[in-house]
């Protein structure tokens, strides 16, 4: 068995003719991390995903899962893989169990042995009280863990987590992360995800891949992609009302000078070190700093940079929309 | 993991499981279980009871207009009688049976059969919004076994109901078939899977792309009405109109109507039950064939 276990080359999925959805995508998984795809809705993600569950055939392209190729051997891939998806798919006229016994039956489980995990599966998303209960009385969260259980049910190697947390609350969702690195740890599985939180891709993903329009922009460790962009930010206030700019932008390791309401947003390679240089220059020149503060650029500056768009302005699709609109209006029921 | 043996054994279990799931909501639901057996009463009472159409022949509802010279209570009871014989022998070769409650009852068997079947389209459209079918696409379960599944449950669902209604009917006044034995009962089972083998796949076939609820609603609303009257269940073909009448030949809910009154309240033509079988049979295969293989191509697309 290789060391990645994903690997896609060139993978495209064209719709109708003209759309063009994933354009020529190429990646690969290794064993045992979280790959995350983060865009916008309409990026193309859940196309990507549903290519590599071999729920859909790409137009061109081919990717493969532990040496299966999807579109070939689509078989031996379903039997390796678990999918929890974008929606709610648990009915709502099953209880939890029932529910979780039939994503079994699907994957021909026998029965004493689905029932067995079931029930472990349950104890592990903390939904054993509730098993017996109407799939129809359960919250959002545990709609979720209820999906990431079924989605377990096989034992996966790779784990596919479509928009994991899409219509849950700020709570919510830290607790459902808080689900899935237990899960991966507790397998040992290789996960792929997608979303559209930039929080989520941090505080979850070891890799990610951005993606706009099809297409992937840039794919690596969340830290290095902050730390490509050049360093920190820092932002600072000054009591006169004089532009300042040209004077920071002589200062040693400053890359960048930007004006914003009455404030400069500095760019400089390492924050730390730079920050006291620039404090010295504007005393020399007789200013006097009011205010002083350093960020670390977060994944919305990366997202930014590649894309030339900031990802809360991205424009959503309108199927996108509909979908999620149904996502949340059964996740706040 | 390494569930892939006992191939053909897994794919029984989903098929079942996904049965299972679909007829789970009907039985589980005391309502929808409720209604769908009030439905048949209800039609069953309406145009079974209430178009009393044996009354309209019926000599004693009418009263003779005067003749000169006056009748005689002789004459009188005489010209009674022979209304009463006329009006037997009218509804004997309208209905092939003196009793229309008894024609229309069992109608209300391919009745049930269109309308529990149209819900198969619509099931696959839910699943496709909810995600499920998409969840079901990743699993190992076949493609074939996904559709069928839809198709199983109808017919099942039908032939429960199909039994119902028998209880209800007799229990207000179903008048058996001279040759009838408790037999002829599993016969109505065997035509209602095939006919709803069919209609299902049928309506699968027509909606599986369709991601909106409000296509299979429309689709069902155009094709079933017309199915429905354009077919021996309420009123006998031979009084329509020659156009209807060549649209009610073909239409394979006039052969299944026909069967299970043969089965149920006629004095049996078996040649004519064979016929029915046969017909009914092909079309359901011939329809599940088709629907399934469509439906099998465009879900692995």
């Amino acid at each position: 068995m290789s060391e990645e276990i994903i690997k896609a080359e060139g993978l495209t999925k064209v719709f109708n003719k003209h759309l063009t959805a994933v354009d020529h995508v190429s990646f690969s998984v290794k064993k045992g991390e979280i790959f995350g795809f983060l865009g916008p809705n309409g990026a193309g993600k859940t196309t990507t995903i549903n290519m590599l569950i071999t729920v859909l055939k790409p137009t061109e392209g081919k990717a493969s899962i532990l040496d299966f190729e999807i579109a070939k051997q689509d078989n031996n891939v379903r039997n390796v893989i678990g999918v929890v998806p974008q929606e709610y798919t648990a009915d709502e006229d099953l209880t939890g169990i029932e529910n979780v016994l039939l994503c079994a039956d699907l994957y021909g489980i026998p029965r004493n042995i689905a029932r067995e995990r079931a029930l472990d599966l349950l104890k592990l998303v903390e939904l054993t009280d509730f098993k017996d209960k109407r799939v129809q009385t359960y919250s959002g969260g545990m709609r979720r863990r209820l999906e990431l259980a079924c989605g377990l049910i096989n034992r996966p190697k790779v784990l596919f987590l479509d928009e994991p947390t899409l219509g849950l609350d700020v709570q919510t969702r830290a607790a459902t992360w808080d689900y899935i690195k237990k899960l991966k740890k507790e397998f040992a599985m290789t996960l792929f995800m997608t979303t559209h939180y930039l929080e989520e891709a941090d505080a979850l993903c070891d890799r990610i891949a951005i993606i706009d329009h099809g297409k992937i922009v840039v794919v690596g460790r969340p830290e290095e992609l902050k730390h490509s962009l050049g360093g920190d930010l820092i932002t600072l206030a000054i009591k006169e009302n004089e532009d300042v700019s040209e004077l920071i932008q002589k200062v040693e390791h400053v890359k960048e000078v930007r004006k914003e309401d009455g404030a400069y947003r500095i760019k400089a390679a390492v924050g730390e070190i730079t920050a006291p240089f620039i404090i010295e220059a504007l005393r020399k020149k007789g200013y006097t700093v009011t205010r002083l503060s350093m960020t670390e650029p977060t994944l919305n500056e990366v997202y930014l940079e590649y894309t030339g768009k900031s990802m809360r302005d991205a424009e959503e699709s309108r199927e996108n929309v509909v979908t999620r609109r149904m996502a949340m209006r059964r996740a706040r029921q | 993991m390494s569930e892939t043996n006992g191939n053909s054994k897994s794919k029984l279990h989903g098929l079942w499981a996904l049965t299972n799931r679909e007829l789970k909501k009907w039985y589980k639901a005391p309502i929808i279980f409720v209604l769908s057996i009030i439905q048949p009463i209800l039609w069953m009472g309406m145009l079974g009871k209430a178009m009393n159409i044996g009354a309209i022949f019926s000599g004693t509802q009418i009263t003779f207009p005067q003749i000169n010279p006056p009748l005689t209570p002789q004459q009188l009871l005489q010209l009674s009688q022979f209304f009463g014989k006329l009006q037997s022998n009218l509804m004997q070769s309208a209905f092939s049976t003196t009793d229309y409650f008894s024609f229309m009852s069992v109608g209300m068997i391919s009745f049930t059969a269109l309308f529990t079947t149209m819900f198969s389209g619509m099931s696959v459209v839910w699943d496709r919004r909810l995600g499920f079918l998409n969840k079901a696409l990743s699993t190992p379960v076949s493609r074939a076994v996904i559709v069928f599944s839809k198709v199983l449950s109808a017919a099942l669902r039908s032939m429960f109901q199909a039994g119902i209604i028998i209880v209800i009917a007799v229990a207000f006044g179903l008048q058996f078939g001279a040759n009838f034995t408790p037999v002829n009962i599993l016969g109505v089972f065997a035509i209602m899977f095939l006919i709803c083998m069919g209609l299902s796949s049928l309506f699968i076939t027509i909606t599986i792309r369709s991601t909106r609820i409000e296509t299979p609603m429309a689709v069902v609303n155009l094709i079933n009405l017309p199915l429905m009257f354009a077919s021996n269940a309420f009123f006998p073909t031979k009084f329509m109109p020659d156009w209807l009448q060549t649209i009610a030949k073909f239409n394979p809910l006039t052969y299944t109507t026909d069967a299970v009154r043969q089965l149920l309240i006629f004095s049996t033509d078996y040649a004519q039950l064979a016929l029915d079988f046969v017909y009914v049979g092909i079309f359901g295969v011939v329809v599940a064939t088709v629907g399934i293989v469509l439906s099998w191509r465009f879900l692995s697309k």
